[in-house]
């Protein structure tokens, strides 16, 4: 017998099932998944949800800026450039290559990253009000890493497309894309560190800085 | 790692005795405590999500073969390579057997806890590969050398004195204190390791059912990088971490974040299927997932059954008073604590970590704040009974059981004895009426002493007051 059944059987006897492979039992997991249950969660005392987010966001140590529409985007990152001093040539997803980002002065290349690159520019599937969550998901126009190696990450997130929890969030996933992409990155705020005497340290391996432009 | 839980008592007093080490373990006193309770007053329904959470691990628990099929077919029909260990040692053997087939010579780890019960660094080592940490305080223990003492904050018994010691000595860099600029010396250090390593591991949080998924909950992105960089992505888990649905998940995570670190959600939430896909640019050609017994399968059916509950969140530790006094490398394996005092017995022999869930005054805090609603002091409570059924108690201990039961079976005797023992007792107190010393439990009466009985027993007193 292999691993994979000795241990299979291991289980099934400590648990007292009858057999050696799951029958009903095996369709009744497969029905609690497919039934895909919520469980209870904290009241949401708020109803404007991207009230929340931008609150939220801020907690999490990310800078928020809102404008009208996604077309000034482009200017308003290169405004939080500048005023940080921070370098406008960066890496963006391809899938939003298209926007007038040299008109605004920033120079862009549209791929995955490389360790040299400063600045990670993305969009977002979508974001959760409740925690101030941007909710990235990898593919060939997404790559994962301009969320990761830039020092600084700029999020774009369109105001129509915040859920109010992560349960909202799978449900709008499996809506638009069915299963799941390789990766699915919930991101909340710049990345920290405690282990040193439990102090917190804002930059560890990931970005020091995420700045989220909301738009629409 | 290596085990020396049978060592538990003189683990202890070295750690007792060590000044450096108590004074760490001063500093980080009450902040995780605090910081749960802090967060916790978001959640208006604590008490109904745990309820929920416990009975979500409980489905997964009950039905665990067939959500581990589930998960399992779901998993290779989005590419991963799906493995089983029965064994820590079938860990190793799995793991060097991916690299060596893929020519891997260089690995960076994010951490995992299942990798440190099979001692895998050191297997890795000795097969010509090198395996890196990357988790800032797994960074600063493999420098050092020393084992995790805390599941979520492994390097919490260091001071930073001691960190900068260490860097200096290890990276030939000039000494310096200032936290955050140790954190960017080590961000420096590893960055280049990422970027070349063929391999990445990383532990586990969760395994979803629904999707074939892992799920891992990271603040530093270390995790990202492990499982985003290199060619070949390994994760390494415990059965018992399967959950049925991303439903599920979301309704654990609340909890896993709050109870560990006091944050409402951790800075990442990753969950990873499968390797890149068609047209992607980044992530890693090979997904694997071993999948570790070792032990775990034992505890099912049995009262302990309940611990595999556990999604190790640290809490249970944070809020112990005895872990608080002898920080985590006393109980001298993986998990320290209170669910390491049941589970270290349970995964290694009961007999190997007598000691273990002695060490306790079953004071109840752990069960109170655990997420899952584990009821550790019962277990602990289980396992001593369990350990003097067995005959592995020391004679003394034995005897004293007997000779007490032997004379509280029998009242005359009883009465007559407890006659004795209090007059002698208050006479032995003298004056000041305080015992300095017990013959044969002068480790009670080392840091204390023992009020004199009255010289009467409760009987005599009783009926006293009756007549
Ligand atoms: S036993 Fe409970 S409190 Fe302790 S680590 Fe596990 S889940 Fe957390």
């Amino acid at each position: 017998m292999s691993a994979r059944d000795n241990i299979l059987a291991r289980v099934r006897s400590g648990l007292g099932l009858p057999g050696n492979v799951p029958g009903a039992e095996r369709d009744k997991a497969r029905a609690y998944i497919a039934e895909q249950p919520r469980g209870p969660r904290p009241t949401y005392g708020w109803s404007d949800g991207v009230a929340r987010f931008c609150e939220r966001s801020e907690k999490l140590g990310s800078s928020v800026d809102r404008v009208g529409s996604l077309a000034e985007v482009p200017q308003a990152v290169a405004r939080y450039l500048q005023s940080k001093t921070l370098p406008t040539s960066a890496v963006i997803w391809p899938v939003l290559n298209a926007l007038p980002w040299a008109a605004a002065g920033l120079a862009v290349q549209a791929r995955s990253a490389q360790d040299s690159d400063l600045v990670g520019i993305t969009g977002a599937f979508c974001a959760v009000a409740e925690t101030g969550t941007l909710m990235l998901l990898s593919g060939k126009d997404t790559p994962a890493t301009v969320s990761l190696l830039p020092e600084t990450h700029i999020a774009l997130v369109d105001v129509t497309r915040i859920v109010p929890g992560m349960e909202e969030a799978w449900a709008l996933m499996k809506a638009e894309q069915g299963a799941p992409p390789r990766a699915v990155n919930f991101v909340s705020g710049p990345s920290r560190t405690a282990d040193i005497e439990q102090t917190i340290v804002i930059g560890a391996h990931g970005p020091y800085r995420v700045h989220v432009v909301c738009y629409g | 790692m290596l085990l020396t839980s049978s060592s538990f008592k003189r683990n202890v007093r070295r750690k007792l005795e060590d000044p450096s080490l108590q004074r760490n373990m001063k500093r980080f006193g009450g902040r995780f405590v605090e910081a749960r309770a802090a967060v916790m007053t978001e959640v208006d329904n604590l008490e109904e999500i745990r309820v929920a959470a416990a009975a979500i691990r409980d489905r997964s628990l009950a039905n665990l073969d067939s959500y581990l099929m589930e998960f399992e077919a779901q998993a290779q029909a989005r590419g991963t390579q799906v493995h089983w260990a029965e064994t820590a040692q079938d860990v190793n053997r799995i793991l060097i057997e991916i690299a060596r087939s893929n020519g891997v010579r260089k690995i960076v780890k994010s951490k995992s806890m299942v990798s440190e019960e099979s001692g895998l660094n050191d297997a890795v080592a000795a097969a010509g590969m090198q395996a890196i940490e990357t988790d800032l305080g797994e960074y600063i223990l493999q420098l050092a050398e020393e084992p995790p003492s805390h599941i979520i904050a492994p390097a919490i018994h260091k001071s930073v004195e001691e960190v900068a010691q260490l860097f200096s000595e290890k990276h030939h860099t000039p000494r310096q204190t200032d936290i955050p600029a140790l954190c960017r010396e080590a961000r420096e250090q590893l960055r280049p390791h990422f970027l070349s390593a063929d391999m990445g591991i990383s532990g586990g949080n969760f395994l979803i059912a629904e999707t074939g998924s892992v799920v891992i909950v990271t603040n530093e992105g270390n995790g990202r990088m492990v499982t985003t960089l290199p060619r070949i992505h390994v994760a390494i888990t415990g059965i018992e971490k399967v959950l049925p649905t991303l439903n599920d998940f979301s309704t654990v995570v609340r909890l896993l974040t709050r109870s560990a670190t006091g944050q409402s959600i951790t800075n990442y939430v990753s969950m990873l299927t499968g390797p890149r896909r068609e047209g992607d640019q980044d992530g890693p050609e090979q997904s694997h997932i071993i999948l570790v017994d070792s032990g775990r399968s034992r505890l099912l059916g049995t009262e302990l059954q309940q611990a595999l509950r556990c999604i190790r969140c640290g809490a249970c530790m944070n809020h112990c008073p005895v872990y608080q006094n002898i920080g985590g490398h006393a109980y001298g394996w993986v998990y320290p604590g209170p669910i390491g005092a049941v589970l270290t017995p349970s995964y290694v022999g009961l007999e190997n970590a007598l000691d273990l869930p002695q060490a306790s005054t079953l004071c109840g805090a752990c069960q109170v704040v655990c997420p899952v609603k584990i009821p550790l002091p019962e277990l602990m409570r289980v396992l001593r009974e369990k350990s003097f059924q067995q005959g592995l108690r020391p004679w003394h201990e034995r005897w004293s059981i007997f000779l007490w039961r032997t004379a509280a079976s029998h009242p005359r005797l009883y009465a007559g004895l407890t006659r004795l023992a209090v007059r002698l007792l208050r006479r032995l107190g003298g004056k000041d009426r305080l015992l300095h010393r017990l013959p044969g439990l002068d480790g009670w009466t080392e840091g204390r002493d023992m009020p004199a009985p009255s010289g009467q027993t409760f009987r005599e007193l009783y009926r006293k007051r009756q007549s």
